[in-house]
């Protein structure tokens, strides 16, 4: 398939993310056989137009790191997807329902990175030596797709469902934790719904880190200095309504909230 | 009266037959589908009762039925206790027979032990941290002797609440220096992760769960005593074991604790 078919698949995925609609996945009618590399180069290509817009680059984020996710995509690998700036929300900020389709909330750490790290062989221990700071965060992410429903190939497509990212803002030193034992709850209007420790994301979430450096290496890329990266979820994702208060609580990382509107 | 206390004393020689036997018995509420929770707690006591006689030693409690996906599991809105006897101790890292145990699962957990006794009803989440001598790290072994687990909550309140064996780790904690809400645990089975969890999944709050036992416990004028271990509920879902089987839970702060079959 040519370049220019993959861009137009990336405009028809930007298409559902900026009119706030749901769209039919890529596998349905447009492309039924698109592969796990098809889906990186639609992603590359819908990368390339936000940045031609203008759109920066905050870092890279990881999906399907849990044991659960992967075995019910049948993938023996995370995924990945980029985060922008204009995804980002203040926290204890407003997150407006309609500019989004049907979005949920999972609870993370992000890695901001101090040196770059390229792979291959990368491992936990060398991404945690160049990590400068681990912060608590919020993602929301929304499928473009009807009623959340995609293949793997259409959610690397469709950036890895990414939409909003509510950072905390206590900065600190990765060596402080066992980042695998630290717990967490997310809690929407102060009940605790959902909650989990660190080893949810591939046993360590310094792990989905250097498989993200290892993936990107077989393109010639890497994780770059300055990159703040979402590891990949450590609850699972609930699916967030008009009033909700949400609130994430990290183990010595402290909390992070944010607040649904119309 | 006499006719319940021969129900109860019949029903909880059933359980301590299957016990014995290693044979599972059918439920309690299947063969007495209106027996109520107060008369499954006098068959558990019943029971412990008799093991006392025969020289065993009550070292502690233990909290079930503390997560929400539990309770609902089985239809309750509140956690459920039972005793901790002196041979139900495991040392860490040690091995359990596989004859001595039915169908086993294995759950980590926040044991607290007492500096003060405390006596309900009307004690508080923060009666209990003030009362709270150390926190450790412990391994629940659940068993059931009711055939294939098929219990409903009078089913597990007379079988000791599933109780089996425990493990406690070596490395304590006082109240100042974990949050418990917020303490993480990783589960694992063979170097396998099989669950992670977090301290908020007791109740919101292991502490939470203490202070309900201690208002339970004073329903039957019990009071929970200084020194006494409390097992105080599962942080994650139980995972099945097996003979050959080795489970290990890290917590934060708190090191780890392993338990063979």
């Amino acid at each position: 398939m040519a370049t220019v078919e993959y861009k137009e698949i990336a405009k028809y995925l930007i298409a559902g993310e900026e009119e706030k609609r749901e769209v039919v996945k890529v596998t349905e009618n447009i492309k039924p056989d698109l592969s796990v590399e098809e889906g990186y180069l639609v992603q590359q290509e819908l990368v390339k137009i936000k940045l031609e817009e203008g759109r920066r680059i905050v870092g890279p984020k990881m999906g399907l790191t849990s044991k659960a996710k992967m075995q019910q995509m049948n993938v023996n690998e995370p995924i990945y997807g980029y985060v922008f700036d204009y995804m980002l929300i203040e926290n204890g900020g407003r997150v407006q329902l309609q500019d989004m389709i049907h979005p949920k909330v999972e609870a993370e750490i992000a890695f901001v990175i101090g040196e770059d790290i390229e792979g291959p062989n990368v491992t936990a221990a060398d991404v945690l030596s160049k990590t400068e700071y681990v912060i608590p965060a919020l993602e929301l992410i929304d499928s473009r797709y009807v009623n959340f429903q995609f293949t793997l190939p259409d959610v690397i497509a469709d950036n890895a469902s990414t939409s909003r990212v509510v950072f905390g803002t206590s900065f600190q030193k990765p060596d402080k934790f066992d980042l695998d034992l630290v717990g967490v709850t997310l809690s929407i209007n102060g009940v605790i719904k959902e909650l989990g420790a660190g080893a949810a994301v591939l046993g360590h979430p310094a792990e989905a880190i250097a498989m993200l450096a290892n993936m990107l290496s077989r393109k010639g890329e890497k994780v770059r200095k300055g990159d703040v990266i979402l590891s990949g979820a450590i609850t699972s994702a609930i699916l967030l309504e008009k009033g909700d208060v949400v609130t994430g609580r990290f183990d010595g990382l402290g909390e992070v909230s944010f607040v649904v509107t119309d | 009266m006499s006719i319940v206390t021969h129900r109860i004393k019949e029903y909880a020689a059933l359980l301590a037959d299957a016990e014995k036997t290693g044979v599972g018995t059918n439920p309690l509420t299947s063969i007495d589908p209106n027996l109520s929770v107060t008369e499954a707690y006098h068959i558990q006591l019943e029971n412990i009762q008799m093991k006392v006689e025969q020289g065993l030693i009550i070292v502690g409690k233990k909290i079930g039925l503390t997560s929400l996906a539990m309770q609902k599991l089985l239809g309750v809105d509140e956690p459920d206790y039972g005793h901790l006897l002196n041979n139900m101790e495991v040392a860490n890292g040690g091995t359990i027979p596989i004859e001595k145990v039915l169908q086993p699962k294995v759950e980590a957990e926040l044991a607290f032990v007492l500096k003060k006794d405390l006596m309900g009803p009307n004690i508080t989440t923060l009666d209990v941290l003030q009362a709270t001598d150390y926190i450790v790290p412990a391994l629940e072994i659940v068993d059931s002797r009711v055939k294939d687990w098929k219990i409903k909550l009078p089913d597990t309140i007379a079988d000791n609440a599933s109780s089996g064996f425990y493990v406690l780790g070596d490395k304590k904690a006082k109240v100042d220096e974990i949050n418990l809400e917020l303490l993480g645990m990783v589960l694992s089975k063979n170097d396998e992760i099989v669950n992670t969890g977090v301290g908020a999944a007791a109740l919101g709050n292991p502490a939470t769960c203490v202070a309900w036992l201690a208002n339970k416990l004073s329903e039957f004028g019990i009071s929970l005593k200084a020194g006494e271990v409390i097992l105080s509920g599962a942080l994650s879902a139980a995972a099945d074991a097996k003979a050959g089987d080795t489970f290990s839970a890290r917590f934060a702060h708190l090191g780890q604790v392993s338990v063979h079959f």
